[in-house]
């Protein structure tokens, strides 16, 4: 308990001595500049910089040596040791205490300067706009304005906390620490046509080690899985090869042959367990290799997503079948037969955990397990589907088919976007946290940027490997795309690919044991369950607004009686032989004509609303002349 | 050719050596973090069930009177102590957190009916089916000194309830009149004869045996209002915070609460118990109020709410008779018909003791989760849940049955 309390303590620190952060950025990114500057000037190559040891780039700094700072007797003091060692950097640091000590803490009259930039810093509004989620003022909307001032009020708090926490995160986002890779060609020269040996020769030693071969013709061709905190890798070879290992130290976790066909391999929730489905069956080892479960429930298993915050592991069978298994309790969720073959395309939508399927006549569907017809049904290519790729954030499916046709949709409002045609069509799509889209044909890997904006031209990297490629997938966290071919494993370096700051309480590649427990604890409790699976998942917090008519139907079935049906007339029983039936039928008619006055108005008004919708789908009909191809599934 | 790759250097993400505490770096961007509204839900979830789990809100019992606990009083200055009257006409002076019973004095023959401690927390003022009211110290007397009361007053008729003002020596009493006592007199300053009672500063509201509630103007010579209802109210207390506002017990199994300035209507009703209400508490913060009722339960209502939040009951507890809530906001105490003094928490699923920061952080975090979320109908079902003894279950419906019945005619 008391290390845990320490390491909140640091988490809070970090947030107090964020403005000490800041500066020591800049500072940094300063010093960076003239770097590259003066080997600009040179003419050297950057990567001679880490080799001669002329001078050791300083450490980051650290929290406490920014609270130092802060305390002005202590750094004056710290000053002046160091004058001997570094000369120029204690010269502005006292220029700067002397600045500091003119403006906040003496007092304001003794130069009459204001303050030129007075009250907290501005965050730029696209920041800002980056962190908001759904609407931004409900109050302001008429919706409420004949509500209770009571909620008004409510509103008007939960929407300015809401508020002041968007600003804080945008403020925080200026602290985050790493910056992404770019890859920028010269004059005359073009990105895709650079080299992997000459990335790798020009940047640091370490991200150089990130483009590495291995050499595996026996078992091959291979597909991988990456860990989701992009640590570890896992190859599974199409005869029977699996492995797994570190790939930052490149050690070796297990090896094995399960002597038989791997279809695909993943990983489970963390590295400690992954899944191989066979042949035959589907089999969960650990990461030294211990078989600990054969699932014969799951059989001809092709393909295999995990559903890392549902704890749900979905895999595609040759048989047509699409299964979920719950692997914290280790129980078969749902078994949807999908009647489309077999599925051999198979995506996850990162953003709501619907799985997508590609199908052989071009259809692409999307599926959830709690229901047995597919959510949606779109027709995507005029041959059959290659691969498929949804984008982290949801919006964007990239498919690839046999009309070699590679096509952008928007699966927010199931529109395509664009549509290029690859010569060689493309297989094994996958896309990076940053949004760059890897295609492979046969044995030569593109990678492209921003396939969804403006058509792209020309790719942003290519790379020949040398077997035909059976499985890619870029590594969360890092520049990297690993590439699984007949010949083995290819680690090849994008830079730009990976997002460059993780969160530590959600993925942290360098994460301890102890941390991962821990993890692990807390992602359990918050499992979600897969019944909360659907197109939309911030649909829990949404104002449910069933109209007066459906919730007055689901209270009529509830209490088995209309409470507001108005009582048929029962006439009343009179004395004196006034209440033969004779006369009774005869009040009755008295007032029936009232109950069939709003019969016939009714019939009426559903009549008129008919008519009118019938004539709106002639003027549209008539208006839109041609139909396409998609039409037929619009209802 | 320019190219940057991300590299990361360890040593900013490793802590140093194995004393240090583990970084974390942060980032918030909401596309790192999919699936939040479900995961909050999930949370929340969680958040409500340990609730569930850890609701055991009976905290101590406080044995030793030889016949029912009649009247309990809080000490105004001193959280630890709490002083009981049973029906023997015993007194007994409890230190709360030692469990035990400090003092015990016979102040009168037959019932004390009443007791209330003076505003500075020196003395206690007793009445008793003796006729009598009596002015006790509230530290024990010396080795080898009796224990006789500072003052006695002999009255003409049965006193039943008694109260003190909240600044000066007056105190009021009740019976077969309303009498305003000074301290330093041995006969009433002033008697109102329109009929137990609560003191605001010149204001006082009484119960009357004949359906009524009345309020008085100390300062006037005559009663100010009178509210006659269906039935007997039992007892009536002042919300603390809004001092215009108070809640009366009724026999007729629920509880009003008035606007003083508007008696013509209450402004709720609270209904959940299924017997006649003894008596009734606010809480210091005037949020909530506890009721005891006669259906053996005490029951946990929200100011403004038409139902109870929380009901406690155990086995052994018999007729409620009288209840208070402590004034850190955080205990209840309860006397009933067993001759037991029972210590319940507020707040049932309440930790008791120190908070380090980190719980008392996750505690606002899964208060504000459980708030965001209560709407949702399996979260509200299992906060609303509580288990009730089988006849006062079966009692309930009995009497929404007549409810609904009365409602259709």
């Amino acid at each position: 308990m008391t290390r845990e309390g320490k390491y909140v303590k640091y988490v809070s620190r970090m947030m107090t001595s964020a403005v000490g952060v800041v500066f020591v950025g800049r500072e940094e990114k300063k010093k960076k500049k003239t770097t590259s500057k003066m080997a600009d000037a040179m003419g050297s190559k950057p990567a001679e910089t880490h080799v001669g040891k002329e001078k050791r780039k300083s450490a980051t700094k650290r929290y406490w040596q920014n609270t130092e700072l802060n305390d002005p007797v202590k750094t004056e003091d710290r000053n002046h040791e160091k004058d001997s060692e570094n000369h120029e950097t204690s010269e502005n640091k006292t220029e700067r205490k002397k600045k500091r000590k003119h403006g906040p803490q003496g007092k304001k009259f003794i130069s009459g300067k204001k303050d030129p930039f007075p009250g907290p810093a501005p965050v730029p509004e696209e920041k800002i706009r980056k962190f908001q989620r759904g609407q931004t003022s409900i109050v302001a909307n008429d919706m409420f304005s004949d509500g209770s001032e009571i909620l008004k009020s409510t509103l008007k708090d939960a929407e300015e906390t809401s508020k002041l926490a968007t600003e804080k995160a945008a403020r925080f986002d200026l602290l985050l620490s790493e910056d992404a890779g770019f890859l920028e060609a010269d004059e005359g020269e073009e990105t895709c046509t650079i080299a992997q040996d000459d990335i790798a020769d020009a940047v640091d030693i370490t991200s150089g080690t990130k483009y590495f071969n291995l050499s595996l013709t026996q078992f091959g061709p291979y597909r991988l899985d990456y860990t989701r905190n992009g640590r570890h890798l896992l190859l599974g070879g199409r005869r029977g090869h699996v492995s797994c290992f570190d790939w930052h130290s490149k050690q070796l976790m297990c090896e094995i042959n399960v002597m038989e066909t791997v279809n695909d391999v993943k990983w489970l929730h963390s590295e400690a367990m992954f899944a191989v489905a066979q042949k035959k069956w589907l089999y969960i080892y650990d990461n030294t290799g211990i078989e600990l479960h054969c699932i014969r429930r799951f059989n001809d298993v092709l393909r295999m997503q995990f559903l890392p915050y549902h704890f749900l592991l979905a895999t595609a069978s040759a048989t047509g079948f699409l299964q979920y298994l719950d692997v914290s309790v280790g129980k078969q969720v749902a078994a949807t037969c999908t009647k489309a073959g077999r599925l051999d395309v198979m995506a996850q939508n990162p953003y709501n955990a619907i799985i997508h399927l590609g199908h052989p006549t071009g259809v692409v569907t999307l599926w959830s397990p709690n229901q047995r017809e597919p959510l949606v049904k779109m027709l995507c290519h005029r041959g059959g589907v290659r691969s498929i790729a949804v984008d982290k954030t949801g919006t964007y499916m990239v498919t690839s088919g046999l009309d070699r046709k590679l096509k952008v949709f928007d699966i927010r409002a199931f529109r395509p976007l664009q549509s290029y045609f690859l010569p060689a069509g493309a297989s094994c799509l996958s896309l990076s946290q940053r949004g760059l889209l890897s295609a492979c044909t046969g044995d030569i890997v593109q990678v492209y940027k921003d396939v969804w904006g403006t058509p792209v031209k020309k790719p942003y990297m290519a790379h020949r490997v040398r077997g035909a490629v059976w499985g890619a997938q870029f590594c969360p966290f890092e520049d990297v795309l690993g590439i699984g071919h007949g010949e083995g494993f290819t680690s090849m370096i994008v830079p730009g690919a990976g997002e460059p700051n993780f969160d530590g309480l959600d993925s942290n590649p360098y994460r301890s044991v102890k941390q991962r427990q821990e993890w692990e604890v807390k992602a359990l409790l918050e499992k979600i369950q897969p019944e909360l699976i659907s197109l939309d998942p911030d649909q829990l917090c949404k104002v449910d607004r069933a109209t007066w008519e459906q919730r007055h139907q689901e209270r009529v079935k509830q209490l088995g009686y209309d409470p507001l049906a108005k009582e048929k007339f029962t006439p009343r029983h009179k004395g004196k032989g006034r209440s033969s039936s004779g006369n009774i039928e005869k009040r009755k008619r008295q007032v029936a004509h009232e109950d069939q006055r709003e019969l016939i108005r009714q019939t009426v008004e559903e009549k008129l609303a008919k008519e009118k919708e019938i004539k709106e789908k002639e003027k549209k009909k008539a208006q839109q002349g041609q139909r396409s191809a998609l039409d037929r599934f619009k209802k | 050719m320019k190219v940057k790759v991300l590299c990361r250097n360890p040593d900013d993400y490793v802590r140093e050596t194995t004393r240090d505490i583990q970084r974390v770096p942060r980032n918030y961007d909401p596309t790192l973090h999919p699936f939040e509204v479900p995961r909050e839900y999930t949370r929340a979830m969680n958040a409500t069930k340990l609730e569930r789990v850890f609701a055991k809100p009976f905290v101590a019992a406080l044995d030793g009177h030889r016949d029912a606990v009649n009247c309990m009083a809080k000490h105004p200055t001193s959280l630890s102590t709490l002083l009981s009257g049973s029906c023997d006409g015993e007194v007994k002076v409890w230190n709360l957190p030692t469990k035990k019973c400090v003092r015990t004095l016979q102040a009168h023959e037959g019932f004390v009916r009443g007791m209330c401690a003076r505003f500075c927390g020196t003395s206690f003022f007793t009445v008793g089916d003796d006729k009598t009211i009596k002015q006790w110290k509230m530290e024990a007397p010396g080795y080898g000194e009796e224990e006789e009361p500072l003052n006695m007053i002999l009255g003409k008729t049965v006193y039943t309830g008694i109260d003190h003002h909240q600044k000066e020596g007056v105190f009021a009493t009740c019976g077969q009149q309303v009498d305003i006592w000074d301290e330093q007199r041995s006969s009433p300053i002033r008697s109102f004869t329109w009929g137990a009672s609560r003191f605001l500063t010149e204001l006082l509201a009484s119960c009357a045996s004949d359906r009524s509630i009345i309020l008085y103007d100390m300062r006037e010579a005559t009663p100010l209002q009178k509210v006659i209802m269906n039935m007997r109210s039992n007892t009536l207390c002042w919300n603390p915070m809004e001092a215009y506002i108070f809640t009366c017990a009724n026999e007729d199994y629920h509880l009003y609460t008035y606007d003083m300035r508007q008696l013509s209507m209450p402004i709720v009703m609270h209904s959940d118990h299924v017997s006649a209400v003894l008596d009734v508490d606010y809480s210091p913060t005037g949020k909530e109020f506890v009721s005891a009722s006669f259906d053996k339960t005490i029951r946990i209502f929200p100011e403004k709410k038409s139902h109870s939040r929380s009901v406690y009951h155990t086995k052994r507890m018999q007729h409620v008779i009288c209840v208070k809530w402590s004034l850190d906001n955080k205990y209840i105490m309860t006397g009933s018909d067993e001759m037991n003094i029972r210590l319940w928490k507020a707040n049932a699923s309440e930790k008791l003791g120190l908070l380090t920061t980190r719980e008392k952080q996750a505690q606002n975090y899964s208060q504000k989760l459980k708030q965001k979320f209560q709407h949702h109908p399996q979260i509200r079902r299992i906060t609303r849940h509580r288990h009730l003894p089988r006849e006062i279950y079966s009692q309930r419906k009995e009497l929404h049955v007549m409810k609904e019945a009365r409602r259709r005619k």
